[in-house]
């Protein structure tokens, strides 16, 4: 008796949480595949109406779409590397005894709290600016030619952007197991005659290992969507050079009033979220076990 | 001599650490640096040492209405979390101490909501928006960055009930305290930290989250944000001003960020690294 009102009481509990995060799951993406399948423009709703796959041929044979997906993934993979290689590189040396620790983790941790668009902006003109940037002061002390590198290299400089703005969230993670970490068991590695480097290899990186996995899983759920970043500096351009999948959709749904093909490919969007899903869930529930 | 080692190891450690520190932090130091710039000035090539002037920050109040951006930052951010804290609390707790078979699985299921690209929904979401008259309104705003940030907020609190003992309950009740006794001078005293620490972090991720305050917002609900993003068109370049407006943009979270780093770590990976 007690535990079924236990229970009633738990599901009463739950009731607004579950509810909410269903409504906001299932209405939108149940419009979204709606509208990719109909000829649907705001300005022009003549021909409104069920049109098949056709949204999803258009999209298909657009030239920014594979440019779109081919910058989505050179982002989110270039990200991942710079912020894990350096992450981990930066863990070890502040793991290491020093003065003034906690403020080194201060300065190293303050990126992350940045919102995008101001980073975007700060790299934008006062690092990377042709003219006034930090960037264009330093190569012309050396005598050379400043890059104009929002115009002759966009996405390098984007994945700079927001390498800069991920490096710290790896790092903090990654300080954190290393923390961890038996000091017993390193010293007794140490004991062994253990090098620097066989230590790291055989202790180190082993027990870092799960914060590695949760690290590359959530980064890679924010860089799939990255946005505020391009919208400040290149807009999406030049061309489409630093067109990611998101920026492509906006585009096509808020610009062009193209529902149908930004529906679409909303959709695609959806699918390569979910498998990269598939493989977080399954990382982030073994966690839960522990 | 193994004294002379370590301390040398220590000093070559600090050297090192401080100079990549410094030159990760350096945008921002810049960008505060140039804030106290005249216009003039912050052209005119690299420089370390401003003039000190505070003229910047009164045009950036006096030409855009800076504050107002600022308010509804703080609005957005602080109200979407309180929203979501209410929802999630009764959630997280019943989830923590009557668990049941499907606990984990629904636990999974809210993070995976969080996984779907915000861009998939954008179209659906202003059409639902502006046919309810919510564009560009506060509440509607709350309600989306609440939303968003609903299963980390259920993820965080669960987390953290999960380590009050049940126990401790049993031994109340054997006391004869009554179910409200329990609740005022047992459980919140335990819960307070964690909901804090929760709630922290929240508000950062509201006050950062720049896709859904820049796309629903025109003029009336736009936070900062939004307001940043609006510097990006060419008639707005003027570094000084740029510089007050990022600085002002950023400094509250950077100081709130800096005292949540632990629970920044156990939020952001639902608490599999502590």
């Amino acid at each position: 008796m007690a535990t079924q009102q236990t229970r009633s009481l738990a599901r009463f509990m739950m009731a607004p949480s579950v509810v909410l995060l269903l409504v906001w799951m299932v209405v939108p993406l149940a419009l979204t595949l709606w509208f990719s399948f109909q000829q649907y423009n705001p300005l022009n709703p003549i021909r409104d109406g069920f049109v098949g796959f056709s949204n999803y041929a258009l999209f298909y044979s657009n030239p920014a779409f594979l440019y779109s997906i081919l910058n989505t993934l050179t982002i989110v993979v270039s990200v991942l590397v710079i912020t894990v290689v350096g992450g981990i590189l930066l863990a070890l040396l502040i793991d290491q005894p020093m003065w003034g620790q906690g403020i080194v983790r201060i300065l190293v941790i303050s990126p992350f709290f940045v919102m995008p668009p101001v980073a975007a902006l700060v790299w934008k003109n006062m690092i990377m600016h042709p003219q006034y940037g930090v960037f264009a002061d330093i190569a012309r002390f050396f005598g050379l030619q400043p890059i104009d590198w929002f115009g002759q290299y966009p996405l390098t400089a984007i994945i700079i952007i927001v390498a800069w703005q991920w490096l710290p969230f790896a790092t903090l993670i990654l300080l954190t197991a290393l923390q961890s970490l038996d000091g017993e068991q390193k010293e007794a590695a140490e004991m062994d005659g253990a090098g620097f480097i066989s230590r790291f290899i055989y202790l180190t990186l082993p027990h870092m290992s799960r914060a590695i996995t949760v690290v590359i899983l959530i980064q890679t759920i924010f860089l799939l969507s990255v946005y505020a970043e391009i919208l400040v500096t290149t807009n999406g351009g030049p061309g489409y050079a630093s067109t990611n999948l998101p920026f492509l959709v906006y585009q096509k749904a808020l610009l062009e009033f193209k529902i149908g093909q930004a529906s679409a490919g909303g959709v695609i969007a959806v699918i390569l979220a979910n498998i990269v899903a598939f493989f977080a869930m399954r990382a982030v529930g073994k966690n839960l076990d522990k | 001599m193994a004294r002379s080692v370590t301390t040398q190891h220590k000093t070559i450690a600090t050297v090192a650490a401080w100079i990549v520190a410094l030159l990760i932090f350096f945008p921002i130091l810049y960008t505060i640096i140039t804030s106290f710039k005249s216009e003039q000035e912050a052209i005119q090539g690299f420089n370390l040492i401003p003039s000190g002037t505070f003229e910047s920050y009164a045009e950036v109040q006096a030409q855009s209405g800076y504050f107002k951006f600022f308010l509804n930052s703080v609005i957005l951010s602080v109200g979407s979390t309180i929203l979501a804290l209410l929802v999630a609390i009764p959630a997280a707790w019943s989830m923590a101490f009557s668990p049941t078979k499907r606990t984990k699985d629904i636990l999974m299921w809210m993070l995976s909501t969080k996984m779907m690209p915000a861009v998939a929904v954008l179209f659906p979401i202003y059409l639902i928006f502006r046919n309810l008259g919510l564009l560009d309104s506060r509440i509607g705003l709350m309600v989306m960055l609440m939303l968003i940030n609903l299963p980390i907020v259920v993820w965080m609190l669960y987390t953290y009930f999960r380590e009050i003992p049940g126990e401790i309950l049993e031994a109340a009740r054997m006391d004869g305290a009554s179910l409200w006794n329990e609740i005022i001078y047992v459980l919140t005293p335990m819960a307070v930290p964690g909901i804090a620490s929760t709630m922290l972090l929240n508000i950062i991720l509201a006050w950062n989250e720049a896709f859904w305050t820049i796309r629903l917002t025109t003029t009336d609900a736009a936070p900062l944000t939004a307001f940043i993003s609006s510097f990006s068109s060419p008639q707005g370049l003027f570094w000084a001003k740029l510089s007050a407006a990022s600085t002002l943009a950023i400094a509250p979270i950077l100081i709130m960020g800096w005292f949540s780093q632990k629970q920044l770590v156990r939020g952001l990976t639902f608490g599999a690294v502590k």
